[in-house]
Protein backbone atom coordinates (compact mmCIF):
# COMPACT_ATOMS: atom_id res chain seq x y z
CA UNK A 1 0.00 0.00 0.00
CA UNK A 2 0.99 3.19 -0.88
CA UNK A 3 1.05 5.41 2.19
CA UNK A 4 1.97 8.54 0.45
CA UNK A 5 0.24 10.66 -1.72
CA UNK A 6 1.77 11.55 -4.62
CA UNK A 7 -0.26 13.55 -6.40
CA UNK A 8 -2.58 16.42 -5.18
CA UNK A 9 -3.60 19.82 -5.96
CA UNK A 10 -2.23 22.75 -8.56
CA UNK A 11 -2.26 25.48 -8.07
CA UNK A 12 -2.83 26.99 -11.93
CA UNK A 13 -3.05 30.89 -11.33
CA UNK A 14 -2.93 32.60 -7.98
CA UNK A 15 -4.93 34.81 -7.12
CA UNK A 16 -4.51 38.09 -5.15
CA UNK A 17 -4.28 36.27 -1.83
CA UNK A 18 -4.84 32.61 -0.37
CA UNK A 19 -3.19 31.49 2.54
CA UNK A 20 -2.52 28.28 4.41
CA UNK A 21 -4.03 28.89 8.11
CA UNK A 22 -4.86 26.63 10.70
CA UNK A 23 -6.18 27.36 14.59
CA UNK A 24 -2.94 30.19 14.61
CA UNK A 25 0.53 30.16 16.30
CA UNK A 26 0.40 30.43 20.20
CA UNK A 27 2.76 30.08 23.17
CA UNK A 28 5.30 32.49 21.42
CA UNK A 29 3.78 35.93 21.23
CA UNK A 30 6.36 37.16 24.38
CA UNK A 31 9.50 36.19 21.44
CA UNK A 32 7.39 38.68 19.18
CA UNK A 33 5.69 36.07 16.99
CA UNK A 34 2.25 37.10 16.34
CA UNK A 35 -1.11 34.85 16.58
CA UNK A 36 -1.57 34.88 12.94
CA UNK A 37 -3.98 31.66 11.81
CA UNK A 38 -7.68 31.83 10.58
CA UNK A 39 -9.03 35.63 10.54
CA UNK A 40 -12.55 34.03 10.47
CA UNK A 41 -12.13 31.26 12.51
CA UNK A 42 -15.64 30.28 12.86
CA UNK A 43 -15.92 29.42 8.94
CA UNK A 44 -12.44 27.77 9.23
CA UNK A 45 -13.59 25.61 12.07
CA UNK A 46 -17.15 24.70 9.83
CA UNK A 47 -14.33 23.48 7.04
CA UNK A 48 -12.92 21.30 8.78
CA UNK A 49 -15.82 20.00 10.39
CA UNK A 50 -17.34 19.34 7.54
CA UNK A 51 -14.25 16.98 6.57
CA UNK A 52 -14.29 15.37 10.30
CA UNK A 53 -10.84 17.15 10.41
CA UNK A 54 -9.55 17.99 13.81
CA UNK A 55 -10.90 21.90 13.97
CA UNK A 56 -8.09 23.89 13.80
CA UNK A 57 -6.40 21.74 10.86
CA UNK A 58 -4.54 23.97 8.29
CA UNK A 59 -7.30 24.75 5.33
CA UNK A 60 -6.35 27.35 2.63
CA UNK A 61 -7.99 31.48 3.70
CA UNK A 62 -8.78 32.50 0.14
CA UNK A 63 -9.02 36.41 0.00
CA UNK A 64 -11.52 37.89 -2.45
CA UNK A 65 -10.49 35.02 -4.90
CA UNK A 66 -10.28 36.73 -8.15
CA UNK A 67 -9.09 34.16 -10.34
CA UNK A 68 -7.53 32.11 -7.73
CA UNK A 69 -7.34 28.29 -9.98
CA UNK A 70 -7.05 25.19 -8.51
CA UNK A 71 -6.29 22.13 -10.92
CA UNK A 72 -7.24 18.51 -9.52
CA UNK A 73 -4.78 15.59 -9.71
CA UNK A 74 -6.56 13.29 -7.64
CA UNK A 75 -10.03 12.09 -6.26
CA UNK A 76 -11.17 13.37 -2.89
CA UNK A 77 -13.67 15.87 -0.89
CA UNK A 78 -12.60 18.84 0.10
CA UNK A 79 -15.02 21.63 1.97
CA UNK A 80 -15.92 25.11 1.35
CA UNK A 81 -17.24 27.65 4.14
CA UNK A 82 -17.11 31.48 4.58
CA UNK A 83 -17.27 34.18 2.15
CA UNK A 84 -19.17 33.28 -1.22
CA UNK A 85 -16.42 34.41 -4.13
CA UNK A 86 -18.77 32.57 -7.17
CA UNK A 87 -16.74 29.37 -6.73
CA UNK A 88 -17.09 26.76 -9.34
CA UNK A 89 -16.27 23.00 -9.41
CA UNK A 90 -15.93 23.35 -13.85
CA UNK A 91 -19.05 24.45 -14.74
CA UNK A 92 -20.93 23.90 -11.12
CA UNK A 93 -21.50 26.36 -8.82
CA UNK A 94 -20.27 26.05 -5.48
CA UNK A 95 -22.40 27.09 -2.26
CA UNK A 96 -20.23 27.78 0.61
CA UNK A 97 -21.13 25.32 3.55
CA UNK A 98 -20.89 22.49 2.05
CA UNK A 99 -18.26 19.75 0.74
CA UNK A 100 -17.81 17.84 -2.22
CA UNK A 101 -16.06 15.64 -4.40
CA UNK A 102 -13.53 16.44 -7.09
CA UNK A 103 -12.09 14.47 -9.96
CA UNK A 104 -8.74 14.28 -11.42
CA UNK A 105 -8.66 17.08 -14.58
CA UNK A 106 -11.57 19.13 -13.05
CA UNK A 107 -10.61 22.78 -11.87
CA UNK A 108 -11.81 25.00 -9.19
CA UNK A 109 -12.11 29.05 -9.49
CA UNK A 110 -12.37 31.60 -7.17
CA UNK A 111 -13.65 34.52 -8.97
CA UNK A 112 -15.15 37.56 -6.66
CA UNK A 113 -17.05 38.24 -3.31
CA UNK A 114 -20.33 38.05 -3.52
CA UNK A 115 -20.90 37.73 -0.03
CA UNK A 116 -18.07 37.94 2.51
CA UNK A 117 -14.35 38.41 2.02
CA UNK A 118 -12.62 35.37 2.38
CA UNK A 119 -13.50 31.73 1.68
CA UNK A 120 -11.91 28.45 3.68
CA UNK A 121 -11.42 25.18 1.78
CA UNK A 122 -10.79 22.30 3.86
CA UNK A 123 -8.61 19.36 2.82
CA UNK A 124 -8.94 15.75 4.03
CA UNK A 125 -6.65 15.58 7.13
CA UNK A 126 -5.74 18.91 6.80
CA UNK A 127 -3.07 20.66 4.38
CA UNK A 128 0.58 19.30 4.59
CA UNK A 129 2.83 22.14 5.36
CA UNK A 130 5.83 22.26 7.49
CA UNK A 131 5.34 22.96 11.64
CA UNK A 132 6.92 26.30 12.29
CA UNK A 133 6.80 27.02 16.32
CA UNK A 134 3.82 24.64 16.52
CA UNK A 135 1.48 25.92 13.85
CA UNK A 136 1.09 25.28 9.45
CA UNK A 137 -0.09 29.58 9.79
CA UNK A 138 1.26 30.99 7.25
CA UNK A 139 2.51 35.04 8.15
CA UNK A 140 3.45 37.41 5.13
CA UNK A 141 5.29 40.03 7.41
CA UNK A 142 7.08 37.36 9.67
CA UNK A 143 8.51 35.06 6.74
CA UNK A 144 7.25 32.25 8.69
CA UNK A 145 4.85 29.16 7.85
CA UNK A 146 2.74 28.32 4.70
CA UNK A 147 3.79 26.01 1.89
CA UNK A 148 7.61 26.72 1.99
CA UNK A 149 7.72 28.29 5.83
CA UNK A 150 8.54 31.89 3.77
CA UNK A 151 5.33 33.59 4.80
CA UNK A 152 4.30 33.63 1.26
CA UNK A 153 0.77 33.15 -0.08
CA UNK A 154 -0.16 30.50 -2.41
CA UNK A 155 1.83 31.28 -6.03
CA UNK A 156 0.93 29.51 -9.45
CA UNK A 157 2.93 25.89 -9.80
CA UNK A 158 2.19 25.35 -6.08
CA UNK A 159 1.06 21.73 -5.18
CA UNK A 160 -1.01 21.43 -2.64
CA UNK A 161 -1.19 17.98 -0.77
CA UNK A 162 -2.97 16.32 2.26
CA UNK A 163 -2.86 13.59 4.33
CA UNK A 164 -6.37 11.97 4.58
CA UNK A 165 -8.53 10.17 2.67
CA UNK A 166 -11.65 11.46 1.00
CA UNK A 167 -14.23 11.10 3.87
CA UNK A 168 -18.14 10.54 4.36
CA UNK A 169 -20.58 13.33 3.79
CA UNK A 170 -21.27 15.62 6.40
CA UNK A 171 -23.90 18.43 6.32
CA UNK A 172 -23.85 21.85 7.82
CA UNK A 173 -27.46 22.24 8.88
CA UNK A 174 -28.58 25.69 7.66
CA UNK A 175 -28.62 27.73 10.83
CA UNK A 176 -25.72 26.98 12.03
CA UNK A 177 -23.61 28.07 8.64
CA UNK A 178 -21.51 30.95 9.34
CA UNK A 179 -23.79 34.02 7.69
CA UNK A 180 -21.60 36.67 6.34
CA UNK A 181 -22.36 40.43 7.00
CA UNK A 182 -24.57 42.52 4.66
CA UNK A 183 -24.51 45.63 4.08
CA UNK A 184 -24.12 46.67 7.91
CA UNK A 185 -23.56 44.37 10.78
CA UNK A 186 -23.48 44.78 14.85
CA UNK A 187 -20.02 43.98 16.58
CA UNK A 188 -19.27 43.47 20.20
CA UNK A 189 -16.60 45.06 21.96
CA UNK A 190 -15.45 44.21 25.28
CA UNK A 191 -14.76 47.84 26.67
CA UNK A 192 -11.58 47.76 28.70
CA UNK A 193 -7.58 48.60 27.91
CA UNK A 194 -7.72 52.35 28.24
CA UNK A 195 -11.43 53.22 27.78
CA UNK A 196 -11.57 55.10 30.81
CA UNK A 197 -8.79 58.02 29.53
CA UNK A 198 -11.33 58.58 26.39
CA UNK A 199 -13.08 61.85 26.31
CA UNK A 200 -17.20 61.36 26.77
CA UNK A 201 -18.26 62.74 23.88
CA UNK A 202 -15.67 60.07 22.29
CA UNK A 203 -17.11 57.07 23.92
CA UNK A 204 -21.16 58.05 23.15
CA UNK A 205 -20.02 58.56 19.54
CA UNK A 206 -18.02 55.17 19.99
CA UNK A 207 -20.94 53.50 20.60
CA UNK A 208 -23.90 55.24 18.99
CA UNK A 209 -21.75 56.59 15.21
CA UNK A 210 -21.96 54.54 12.14
CA UNK A 211 -18.45 53.85 11.31
CA UNK A 212 -17.51 52.35 8.33
CA UNK A 213 -14.87 50.18 7.03
CA UNK A 214 -12.28 51.48 5.26
CA UNK A 215 -10.07 50.07 2.22
CA UNK A 216 -7.14 50.07 4.33
CA UNK A 217 -7.69 46.62 5.94
CA UNK A 218 -5.50 43.75 5.85
CA UNK A 219 -4.94 40.53 8.83
CA UNK A 220 -2.84 43.19 10.88
CA UNK A 221 -6.06 45.26 10.95
CA UNK A 222 -8.86 47.22 9.94
CA UNK A 223 -9.05 50.70 9.86
CA UNK A 224 -13.19 51.90 11.01
CA UNK A 225 -13.75 55.80 10.12
CA UNK A 226 -16.06 57.62 11.49
CA UNK A 227 -16.01 60.67 14.00
CA UNK A 228 -12.61 61.47 15.31
CA UNK A 229 -12.02 60.16 18.78
CA UNK A 230 -10.03 61.71 21.88
CA UNK A 231 -8.12 60.02 24.43
CA UNK A 232 -6.57 62.47 27.35
CA UNK A 233 -3.74 60.33 27.12
CA UNK A 234 -0.51 61.56 26.15
CA UNK A 235 1.69 59.20 25.36
CA UNK A 236 1.60 55.58 26.83
CA UNK A 237 4.64 53.18 27.46
CA UNK A 238 4.44 50.01 24.64
CA UNK A 239 2.42 46.70 26.18
CA UNK A 240 0.71 43.66 25.08
CA UNK A 241 -2.05 43.90 22.59
CA UNK A 242 -4.76 41.27 22.57
CA UNK A 243 -6.79 40.07 19.02
CA UNK A 244 -9.38 42.36 18.31
CA UNK A 245 -8.04 45.47 19.88
CA UNK A 246 -9.72 48.46 19.25
CA UNK A 247 -6.81 51.03 19.03
CA UNK A 248 -6.91 54.55 18.37
CA UNK A 249 -4.10 57.12 16.80
CA UNK A 250 -3.68 60.75 17.63
CA UNK A 251 -6.00 60.71 13.76
CA UNK A 252 -8.92 59.37 16.12
CA UNK A 253 -9.53 56.82 14.04
CA UNK A 254 -9.91 53.43 15.19
CA UNK A 255 -8.19 49.93 14.06
CA UNK A 256 -9.18 47.51 15.06
CA UNK A 257 -5.62 45.11 15.41
CA UNK A 258 -6.39 41.25 13.88
CA UNK A 259 -4.37 38.11 13.94
CA UNK A 260 -1.67 39.35 12.34
CA UNK A 261 -1.06 42.31 14.23
CA UNK A 262 2.18 43.63 16.07
CA UNK A 263 2.58 41.72 19.39
CA UNK A 264 3.26 45.17 21.41
CA UNK A 265 1.68 48.74 20.81
CA UNK A 266 1.33 51.99 22.42
CA UNK A 267 -1.92 53.22 21.25
CA UNK A 268 -5.11 53.55 23.61
CA UNK A 269 -7.00 51.24 23.42
CA UNK A 270 -11.12 51.10 23.63
CA UNK A 271 -11.03 47.31 24.50
CA UNK A 272 -11.49 44.75 21.47
CA UNK A 273 -13.98 43.23 19.59
CA UNK A 274 -15.20 39.33 21.11
CA UNK A 275 -13.12 36.50 19.18
CA UNK A 276 -16.71 36.27 17.58
CA UNK A 277 -16.62 40.24 16.11
CA UNK A 278 -12.98 39.39 14.73
CA UNK A 279 -14.62 36.74 13.09
CA UNK A 280 -17.66 39.14 11.42
CA UNK A 281 -15.11 41.89 10.83
CA UNK A 282 -12.85 39.64 9.07
CA UNK A 283 -15.83 39.05 6.45
CA UNK A 284 -16.35 42.57 5.71
CA UNK A 285 -15.44 44.46 2.32
CA UNK A 286 -14.70 48.10 2.38
CA UNK A 287 -17.58 49.99 2.36
CA UNK A 288 -19.49 48.27 5.37
CA UNK A 289 -21.37 49.69 8.13
CA UNK A 290 -20.45 49.26 11.39
CA UNK A 291 -21.85 49.61 15.03
CA UNK A 292 -20.47 48.44 18.17
CA UNK A 293 -21.75 47.25 20.73
CA UNK A 294 -20.44 47.51 24.60
CA UNK A 295 -20.70 43.43 26.45
CA UNK A 296 -18.82 42.51 29.59
CA UNK A 297 -15.90 40.10 29.09
CA UNK A 298 -19.24 37.84 30.63
CA UNK A 299 -21.55 37.93 28.49
CA UNK A 300 -18.77 37.58 25.52
CA UNK A 301 -17.53 34.48 27.23
CA UNK A 302 -21.13 32.80 27.67
CA UNK A 303 -21.47 33.67 23.75
CA UNK A 304 -18.30 32.52 22.73
CA UNK A 305 -18.59 28.93 24.92
CA UNK A 306 -22.18 28.53 23.49
CA UNK A 307 -20.65 28.73 19.58
CA UNK A 308 -17.74 26.26 20.38
CA UNK A 309 -20.22 24.11 22.16
CA UNK A 310 -22.52 23.84 18.46
CA UNK A 311 -19.44 21.92 16.29
CA UNK B 1 23.25 51.85 42.68
CA UNK B 2 19.61 52.50 42.63
CA UNK B 3 17.56 50.24 45.61
CA UNK B 4 15.24 48.05 43.54
CA UNK B 5 11.60 49.62 43.59
CA UNK B 6 8.91 48.47 46.32
CA UNK B 7 5.70 46.71 44.79
CA UNK B 8 3.06 46.67 46.76
CA UNK B 9 -0.11 44.95 45.81
CA UNK B 10 -1.99 48.21 46.22
CA UNK B 11 -0.32 50.04 43.50
CA UNK B 12 -0.40 46.72 41.73
CA UNK B 13 -3.55 46.71 38.90
CA UNK B 14 -5.29 44.57 36.68
CA UNK B 15 -7.34 45.47 33.79
CA UNK B 16 -9.72 43.36 31.32
CA UNK B 17 -8.42 44.38 28.25
CA UNK B 18 -10.28 41.56 26.15
CA UNK B 19 -12.71 38.70 27.22
CA UNK B 20 -9.93 36.72 27.70
CA UNK B 21 -6.99 38.89 28.63
CA UNK B 22 -6.14 40.50 31.40
CA UNK B 23 -3.31 43.36 31.65
CA UNK B 24 -1.88 43.08 35.21
CA UNK B 25 -0.05 46.73 35.36
CA UNK B 26 2.90 47.14 37.72
CA UNK B 27 4.90 49.87 37.50
CA UNK B 28 3.93 53.45 36.05
CA UNK B 29 7.01 54.38 34.22
CA UNK B 30 10.36 52.81 32.45
CA UNK B 31 13.13 51.95 34.35
CA UNK B 32 15.57 49.57 34.12
CA UNK B 33 15.20 48.31 37.56
CA UNK B 34 11.33 46.95 36.92
CA UNK B 35 12.97 44.50 34.68
CA UNK B 36 13.56 42.28 38.54
CA UNK B 37 9.97 42.39 39.09
CA UNK B 38 8.40 42.03 35.64
CA UNK B 39 10.80 38.77 35.38
CA UNK B 40 9.32 36.99 38.38
CA UNK B 41 5.70 38.09 38.08
CA UNK B 42 6.30 36.57 34.24
CA UNK B 43 7.62 33.24 36.07
CA UNK B 44 4.91 33.28 38.63
CA UNK B 45 1.80 33.76 36.75
CA UNK B 46 3.64 31.09 33.72
CA UNK B 47 3.06 28.73 37.08
CA UNK B 48 -0.10 29.91 38.44
CA UNK B 49 -1.47 29.29 34.65
CA UNK B 50 -0.19 26.21 34.18
CA UNK B 51 -2.19 24.67 31.13
CA UNK B 52 -5.02 27.36 31.01
CA UNK B 53 -2.26 29.87 29.75
CA UNK B 54 -2.20 30.71 26.11
CA UNK B 55 0.18 33.68 25.59
CA UNK B 56 1.88 35.44 28.23
CA UNK B 57 3.32 39.14 26.73
CA UNK B 58 5.90 41.26 29.38
CA UNK B 59 6.97 44.45 28.34
CA UNK B 60 8.33 47.48 30.55
CA UNK B 61 5.73 47.85 32.64
CA UNK B 62 2.97 45.41 32.05
CA UNK B 63 2.20 41.62 31.56
CA UNK B 64 -0.24 40.70 29.19
CA UNK B 65 -2.09 37.55 30.24
CA UNK B 66 -3.94 35.23 27.54
CA UNK B 67 -5.94 32.75 29.26
CA UNK B 68 -7.98 29.75 28.27
CA UNK B 69 -11.34 31.22 28.94
CA UNK B 70 -12.83 27.36 28.28
CA UNK B 71 -11.05 26.45 31.55
CA UNK B 72 -11.18 29.49 33.89
CA UNK B 73 -13.52 32.73 34.04
CA UNK B 74 -12.73 36.11 34.33
CA UNK B 75 -13.01 35.97 38.61
CA UNK B 76 -10.78 33.10 38.33
CA UNK B 77 -8.08 34.20 36.11
CA UNK B 78 -8.08 37.38 38.71
CA UNK B 79 -7.79 34.84 41.54
CA UNK B 80 -4.96 33.37 40.34
CA UNK B 81 -3.16 36.45 39.12
CA UNK B 82 -3.53 37.84 43.20
CA UNK B 83 -2.18 34.24 44.43
CA UNK B 84 0.55 34.69 41.91
CA UNK B 85 1.46 38.04 42.82
CA UNK B 86 1.38 38.22 46.17
CA UNK B 87 4.67 36.78 47.39
CA UNK B 88 6.83 37.96 44.77
CA UNK B 89 10.12 38.27 45.24
CA UNK B 90 12.62 40.49 42.62
CA UNK B 91 14.71 38.32 40.56
CA UNK B 92 17.99 38.12 39.94
CA UNK B 93 18.62 40.48 37.09
CA UNK B 94 22.42 39.77 37.07
CA UNK B 95 21.53 36.23 35.61
CA UNK B 96 20.77 37.70 32.15
CA UNK B 97 23.45 37.12 29.52
CA UNK B 98 25.47 40.27 28.79
CA UNK B 99 25.42 39.87 24.70
CA UNK B 100 28.54 42.02 22.51
CA UNK B 101 27.10 42.93 19.57
CA UNK B 102 29.26 44.20 16.92
CA UNK B 103 27.87 47.25 14.92
CA UNK B 104 29.63 49.05 11.77
CA UNK B 105 28.71 52.42 12.70
CA UNK B 106 28.30 54.83 9.27
CA UNK B 107 26.06 57.20 7.55
CA UNK B 108 25.70 55.40 4.30
CA UNK B 109 23.82 51.95 6.79
CA UNK B 110 23.15 55.03 9.57
CA UNK B 111 21.69 58.09 7.86
CA UNK B 112 20.78 59.35 11.10
CA UNK B 113 23.97 59.58 12.84
CA UNK B 114 24.37 63.37 12.16
CA UNK B 115 21.10 64.27 12.63
CA UNK B 116 21.59 62.64 16.53
CA UNK B 117 25.00 64.52 16.83
CA UNK B 118 23.58 67.91 15.62
CA UNK B 119 21.01 67.42 18.29
CA UNK B 120 23.31 66.64 21.02
CA UNK B 121 25.52 69.07 20.05
CA UNK B 122 28.03 66.37 19.55
CA UNK B 123 30.65 64.35 17.17
CA UNK B 124 29.66 61.38 15.48
CA UNK B 125 32.53 59.45 16.76
CA UNK B 126 31.24 60.95 19.98
CA UNK B 127 27.53 59.85 19.29
CA UNK B 128 29.52 55.98 18.64
CA UNK B 129 31.30 56.40 21.73
CA UNK B 130 28.42 57.02 24.09
CA UNK B 131 25.89 54.26 22.49
CA UNK B 132 28.55 51.79 22.62
CA UNK B 133 29.48 53.04 26.67
CA UNK B 134 26.13 51.45 28.22
CA UNK B 135 24.86 48.30 28.92
CA UNK B 136 21.43 47.99 27.55
CA UNK B 137 18.14 46.13 29.68
CA UNK B 138 15.71 44.08 27.26
CA UNK B 139 12.83 45.82 28.34
CA UNK B 140 10.05 44.02 25.70
CA UNK B 141 10.46 41.87 22.69
CA UNK B 142 7.98 42.39 20.31
CA UNK B 143 6.76 44.48 17.37
CA UNK B 144 8.09 41.71 15.45
CA UNK B 145 9.77 38.09 15.24
CA UNK B 146 13.47 38.42 17.91
CA UNK B 147 12.93 42.91 17.52
CA UNK B 148 14.15 43.82 21.01
CA UNK B 149 13.52 47.22 22.88
CA UNK B 150 16.71 48.10 25.12
CA UNK B 151 17.49 51.12 26.86
CA UNK B 152 18.44 53.36 28.57
CA UNK B 153 20.20 55.41 26.19
CA UNK B 154 21.18 58.53 27.92
CA UNK B 155 19.57 61.82 27.60
CA UNK B 156 22.17 63.55 25.39
CA UNK B 157 21.28 61.20 22.76
CA UNK B 158 17.48 60.92 23.03
CA UNK B 159 16.12 61.37 19.52
CA UNK B 160 12.67 61.70 18.51
CA UNK B 161 11.43 59.04 15.41
CA UNK B 162 11.56 60.44 12.18
CA UNK B 163 7.98 62.30 11.17
CA UNK B 164 7.74 59.99 8.19
CA UNK B 165 8.95 56.41 8.65
CA UNK B 166 10.81 54.71 6.07
CA UNK B 167 9.17 52.61 3.90
CA UNK B 168 12.19 49.87 4.69
CA UNK B 169 14.34 49.45 7.07
CA UNK B 170 17.27 47.06 6.62
CA UNK B 171 17.74 43.67 8.50
CA UNK B 172 20.39 44.45 11.19
CA UNK B 173 20.05 47.98 11.53
CA UNK B 174 20.62 49.45 15.03
CA UNK B 175 18.38 52.52 15.62
CA UNK B 176 17.19 54.61 18.66
CA UNK B 177 14.26 56.33 19.55
CA UNK B 178 13.72 58.60 22.24
CA UNK B 179 15.81 56.68 24.81
CA UNK B 180 15.15 53.49 23.60
CA UNK B 181 17.28 51.53 21.16
CA UNK B 182 17.05 48.16 19.41
CA UNK B 183 18.27 46.52 16.27
CA UNK B 184 15.45 45.31 13.16
CA UNK B 185 15.68 42.13 13.00
CA UNK B 186 14.34 41.82 9.58
CA UNK B 187 13.61 44.01 6.67
CA UNK B 188 10.70 46.02 7.65
CA UNK B 189 9.30 49.71 7.59
CA UNK B 190 10.15 51.89 10.33
CA UNK B 191 10.71 55.50 12.11
CA UNK B 192 13.91 54.80 14.60
CA UNK B 193 17.24 56.75 13.66
CA UNK B 194 19.41 54.51 11.95
CA UNK B 195 22.88 54.43 13.18
CA UNK B 196 24.52 51.83 12.01
CA UNK B 197 24.05 48.29 10.92
CA UNK B 198 25.32 44.23 12.83
CA UNK B 199 25.49 41.27 11.33
CA UNK B 200 24.63 39.48 14.28
CA UNK B 201 21.14 37.02 13.17
CA UNK B 202 18.72 37.91 15.75
CA UNK B 203 15.80 36.31 13.24
CA UNK B 204 16.91 32.96 13.08
CA UNK B 205 15.53 31.94 15.92
CA UNK B 206 12.45 30.61 14.67
CA UNK B 207 14.47 27.87 13.28
CA UNK B 208 16.32 27.12 16.67
CA UNK B 209 13.46 27.91 18.69
CA UNK B 210 14.77 30.47 20.51
CA UNK B 211 15.61 34.38 20.24
CA UNK B 212 19.20 35.52 20.88
CA UNK B 213 18.03 38.23 23.05
CA UNK B 214 15.74 37.61 26.29
CA UNK B 215 13.83 39.40 28.51
CA UNK B 216 16.66 40.78 31.37
CA UNK B 217 19.54 40.27 29.06
CA UNK B 218 21.80 43.27 29.03
CA UNK B 219 23.20 44.80 25.52
CA UNK B 220 26.64 45.90 24.67
CA UNK B 221 27.02 47.41 21.15
CA UNK B 222 31.00 47.23 19.88
CA UNK B 223 31.76 49.78 16.95
CA UNK B 224 33.65 47.46 14.19
CA UNK B 225 35.04 48.79 10.71
CA UNK B 226 33.94 48.00 7.68
CA UNK B 227 36.40 45.24 6.79
CA UNK B 228 35.49 43.55 10.10
CA UNK B 229 31.40 44.34 9.46
CA UNK B 230 32.56 42.89 5.73
CA UNK B 231 33.99 39.85 7.51
CA UNK B 232 31.04 38.52 9.78
CA UNK B 233 28.96 38.96 6.62
CA UNK B 234 27.60 42.14 6.82
CA UNK B 235 25.70 43.47 3.99
CA UNK B 236 27.17 46.85 3.04
CA UNK B 237 24.99 48.02 0.94
CA UNK B 238 23.22 51.84 1.75
CA UNK B 239 19.83 52.29 3.84
CA UNK B 240 17.22 52.82 1.32
CA UNK B 241 16.22 56.83 0.73
CA UNK B 242 12.97 57.60 2.90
Amino acid sequence: MNSKIPEGIIVDKAGPLALIQDGGRFGVRHLGVTQSGAADWISHRWANWLLGNPLDSAALEIVVGGGLTLSVECPTRLALVGADLDATLDDTSLAPGTSFIVKPGQRLIFRQPRTGLRAYLAFPGGLDAPEILGSRACTTRERLGGLHDDGQPLKAGDRLTWPGKAPGERRLPEELAPSMPNSSCRLALVLGAQAGHFTGLSLYQAFNSVWQVDNRADRMGVRLLGPPLSCRLSGMISEGIPLGAVQVPTDGQPIVLLNDRQTIGGYPRLGALTPIACATLAQCLPGTEIHLKPVTATQAREAYLALLNRF
Amino acid sequence: MKAKPELSMETVGMETVAMDCIMVRLFDSIDEQNMAWIMAADQALRGAFGESLIDLVPSYTTLLIHYDCRQLNHTEARARILAALEHLTPADTQAGQLHEIPAWYDESVGPELSRVADRAGLTVQEVIRRHCAHDYCVFALGFAPGYSFMGLVEQALATPRLSTPRRKVSAGSVGIAERQTAIYPLPSPGGWNILGRTAVPLYDFARRGEPLLRLGDKVRFKSISRSEFEAQGGDTSPLEER
